[in-house]
């Protein structure tokens, strides 16, 4: 390990900005972390990956005072540090950047940064003073901010700005992003690698915990990688490859690449044509939407997250009233009346799985069987005249959670006790054992583990190549290049363009997300 | 209607919405930091009741007051212990309270003063009594002229008549209510506690990351709460009547909180929220004035439940849209 922190890149003796010796933290028979034992060189980007549940945010948590470990110890600069809470960290220069913003959302950012860094019993003094040190430190690091913005008005990318700039006030020289990327746009996010790799550059130590292999690659240093709640590797970035990671941490070969055949496809199955929306707060979100989807093929919809994706798939899943022109199989598609919802979709063969799992694919307290009847339970399959045969659903989904994998597979579990990968085998299980005619899919791999991402792109290839037509969207640019046989990018709720992924790249995909048309030409 | 009776109507507006817009102010600070408090109106109601106790048997008005502030605190406790140590549903636990006080204070005021659940009437030093301003017409020059109050007012030119009446007068309480609506405006945006109040109220995510007690800061806001609803209950028994009665807070705990509501939890709006329902209390209770007014008679009862069909009105939404603190009747639990 002593030998690595030196191969880091640091040439004097100094000691590493944090080692941790030993660390063992269990929750109940659940060891989250077991003898744990790190060490990052000051003024480096260090990256921790791992699937979900690998102990990552846990190691974190405990560097940033929210547990207390059972065992080990904390060296920040060489010296041993109890860190009981998070004024601990805080005092200790540690700043965290969590994956899901701590931000007082009706707070302006100048606000939110002074919050707990208070100099005073009064604002004003505080205030005026904060604002001036803000605008140097947003100024030294590129990061350009309205100071007098609210939160709720600036965007993902912004917020995450301001969480930076929150630790950089309180002089935090360590700084911990937690999965940073997740929310922001590609564009987005190379500029906060510029932000790091800046940061890194005036000798700050960073560590990103993430499971993109893409930004490991791209912006650490050296990293180490997590499974089950062991740290089975720490390795220099340049001498190792994404494979290699993959393999470290599901502890098996991957495919990181999707396999499949060409397309071949068949009848138009989806028709949509000049398709409108106009949502709830009067603002248009969908101008004039048109395309095909085909039997047999995948259309991907790239886009940044907010450009009409999410009310396509709800207008085309029953979810929201719209105006134009849907056909399934030839027969157009009532999009305003009273009887345009779920249930007459799925009648008509469109099987939806949603974007958020969890508030609209599943009702989390509720169990594996009860969830997989969801949409279906008029079905007289389920039905024995007035009463539901829950036996038989129960028995049911049993096969069906063996067939997609889902680990427990003990239908009485309750959605919520599942992890995020697989409540999304459940819904797609659910939907995909339909055999429907159309499936929309939205951010299927969003929050899913590395090994589960490989099985839910091969159920949805094959269900492709059983000649189904399928409608993906999703916010992530591998995904879409990797699964789609066409793909349109959205920007402002309408179609920029549609381009076949062998003959199109990231950037050309990239400009027409932010809504640049003149690549049209060139491309 | 003449220049006097309005000034009349005003004046007892303001003494009626005084025990409101202090409850207001104390679910202002409640729901700011998180807590949910539909149990404002049983910590008004104990007060009531200890500070018109403790001021008969001690004969000050003061010890009462203190009596009231310290049973309504010991209340906002058990609330706090239930909703913020052990996460509790603030709801069941702040009408949990509700009942507790209507039936508590029954049953002690029977056993100490077997006068059928009310408190002896209160004279003297044992009630607060109303300040007069300098160069105000009050009792004391009534007493000196040796004429009755009402013939020197009647007297009186509208200036006079309006700073005499309206300003002058009132219980030093009614001063203290009017006073912690800048107060508390100041408290929350102008000092270092107020914006942690507010944060925590709002995302306790952030606060706690940020180093400070979620808890810490929720239980503060309950002693000001205690404090507040302490006042009000004071007033009701020593300022504005004279002793406790069961029930006597007749559901202003939730009015207050449709204030809170109307006043979208902003401390002027809430003052002014309060004065409109005092308003509208005031009326009820001059229903000569209100025959004169729309030239036919309402009935007594429409105008004693006019506050009530409001706060329906308002808690029905159709003031626009109210957007409670976010973090408002959920219980803090740390996250991973």
């Amino acid at each position: 390990m002593k030998d690595l922190a030196e191969a880091a890149g640091q040439s004097s003796g100094a000691p590493p900005a944090i080692e941790l010796r030993g660390i063992s933290k269990a929750f109940g028979p659940v060891q989250a972390n077991k003898d744990i034992s790190l060490s990052v060189a000051r003024g480096a980007i260090h990256g921790i990956i791992g699937e979900n549940g690998a102990g990552k945010s846990t190691l974190m948590s405990i560097l940033f005072g929210f547990y207390k470990a059972d065992k080990g110890e904390i060296l920040i600069n060489g010296a041993q540090t109890e860190i009981p809470d998070s004024q601990a960290a805080i005092a200790a220069g540690i700043g965290m950047v969590f994956q899901h913003f701590k931000l007082v959302e009706n707070f302006t950012v100048l606000e939110n940064v002074v919050l707990g860094a208070e100099e005073g019993a009064l604002l004003r003094t505080t205030m005026s003073k904060a604002r001036a040190h803000l605008t140097k430190i947003a100024e030294d690091y590129e990061m350009n901010v309205d100071p007098d913005a609210k939160i709720e008005e600036i965007g993902v990318g912004q917020q995450q700005r301001v969480e930076i700039l929150k630790s950089l006030y309180r002089n935090a020289e360590i700084l911990i992003l937690d999965e940073p990327t997740g929310v922001l746009t590609p564009a987005e996010a190379d500029h906060l690698f510029r932000i790091l790799r800046g940061l890194r550059d005036e000798g700050k130590t960073i560590i990103l915990i993430t499971h993109k292999l893409r930004e490991i690659m791209e912006v650490t240093d050296t990293v180490s990688v997590m499974r089950r709640g062991e740290m089975t590797a720490t390795v220099r970035t340049a001498e190792t490859s994404p494979e290699a990671l993959a393999e470290l941490m599901v502890g098996r070969k991957v495919l990181l690449r999707v396999d499949k055949k060409p397309a071949t496809p068949g009848a138009t199955v989806l028709k949509v044509d000049n398709l409108r929306v106009v949502d709830d707060d009067k603002v248009e979100r969908l101008k004039g939407v048109s395309f095909e989807v085909r039997a047999g093929e995948i259309l991907g919809i790239a886009g940044v997250a907010g450009n009409g994706q999410s009310e396509l798939l709800e207008v085309l899943g029953g979810m929201m009233a719209g105006t134009g022109l849907v056909e399934i199989n030839g027969q157009s598609i009532d999009l305003t009346g009273k009887r345009s919802n779920g249930r007459s979709r799925r009648k008509r063969g469109i099987a939806h799985v949603p974007e958020d799992r969890q508030r609209e694919g599943l009702i989390m307290d509720f169990t594996a069987w009860e969830n997989m009847v969801f949409g279906y339970q008029w079905d007289p399959g389920h039905n024995n005249g007035w009463l539901m045969d829950n036996a038989g659903i129960r028995a049911e989904t049993a096969g069906k959670m063996e067939r997609f994998d889902v680990r427990p597979p003990d239908p009485h579990l309750a959605a919520k006790n599942f992890s995020g990968g697989n409540q999304q085998k459940i819904v797609l299980a659910r939907e995909i054992e339909r055999n429907p005619d159309l499936l929309l899919v939205g951010q299927p791999t969003r929050g899913v583990d590395i090994g589960a991402i490989e099985f839910i792109h091969q159920r949805i290839v094959d269900l492709r190549d059983a000649g189904k037509a399928i409608l993906l969207v999703s916010v992530e640019l591998d995904e879409i290049m990797g699964l789609s046989d066409r793909i349109a990018v959205m920007f402002d709720g309408r179609i920029m363009g549609e381009r076949l992924p062998g003959e199109t790249s990231e950037g050309e995909l990239g400009l027409l997300m932010a809504g640049v048309t003149n690549a049209q030409e060139a491309g | 209607m003449d220049f006097a009776t309005l000034i009349q109507i005003l004046d007892s507006s303001l003494r009626l919405a005084t025990p409101l817009l202090l409850a207001c102010l104390a679910g202002l600070f409640s729901e700011r930091s998180g807590i949910f408090d539909i149990g404002l109106e049983a910590k008004m109601l104990i007060s009531a009741f200890f500070s018109a106790a403790f001021a008969y048997t001690t004969g000050s008005v003061w010890l009462g007051l203190l009596a009231g502030i310290l049973a309504s605190m010991v209340f906002a406790g058990i609330h706090g212990l239930a909703s913020i140590t052990f996460r509790g549903n603030q709801l069941i636990s702040g009408v949990a309270l509700n009942f507790l006080a209507s039936g508590m204070t029954v049953l002690i005021a029977q056993d100490w003063f077997q006068q059928g659940g009310r408190t002896p009437s209160l004279i003297g030093r044992a009630r607060f009594e109303g300040i007069e301003l300098p160069f105000a017409i009050g009792p004391s020059d009534a007493e000196a002229a040796g004429r009755p109050l009402s013939e020197l007012l009647a007297e009186a030119g509208p200036l006079q008549l309006f700073y005499s009446e309206l300003v002058s007068g009132h219980s030093v309480l009614v001063y203290v209510a009017l006073l912690a609506v800048p107060a508390s405006w100041w408290v929350l945006f102008r000092t270092r506690f107020g914006l942690r109040l507010r944060a925590v109220g709002e995302n306790p995510a952030a606060v706690d990351t940020a180093g400070i007690s979620v808890i810490g800061l929720r239980y503060s806001a309950m002693v000001i709460v205690g404090l507040l609803c302490g006042l009000a209950g004071a007033y009701l028994a020593t300022g504005l009547q004279a002793g406790f009665v069961k029930d006597m807070t007749a559901g202003r705990g939730y009015i207050a909180l449709a204030a809170l509501i109307f006043a979208k939890w902003r401390p002027w709006h809430a003052l002014g929220a309060c004065l409109l329902f005092g308003l509208l209390q005031a009326l009820a209770l001059r229903t000569d004035v209100v025959e004169a007014l729309f030239r036919f008679k309402l009935p007594v009862q429409f105008l004693d439940s006019l506050p009530y069909i409001l706060t329906v009105v308002i808690l029905a939404g159709f003031v626009g849209k109210a957007i409670p603190p976010r973090a408002g009747g959920e219980p803090y639990v740390k996250e991973r």
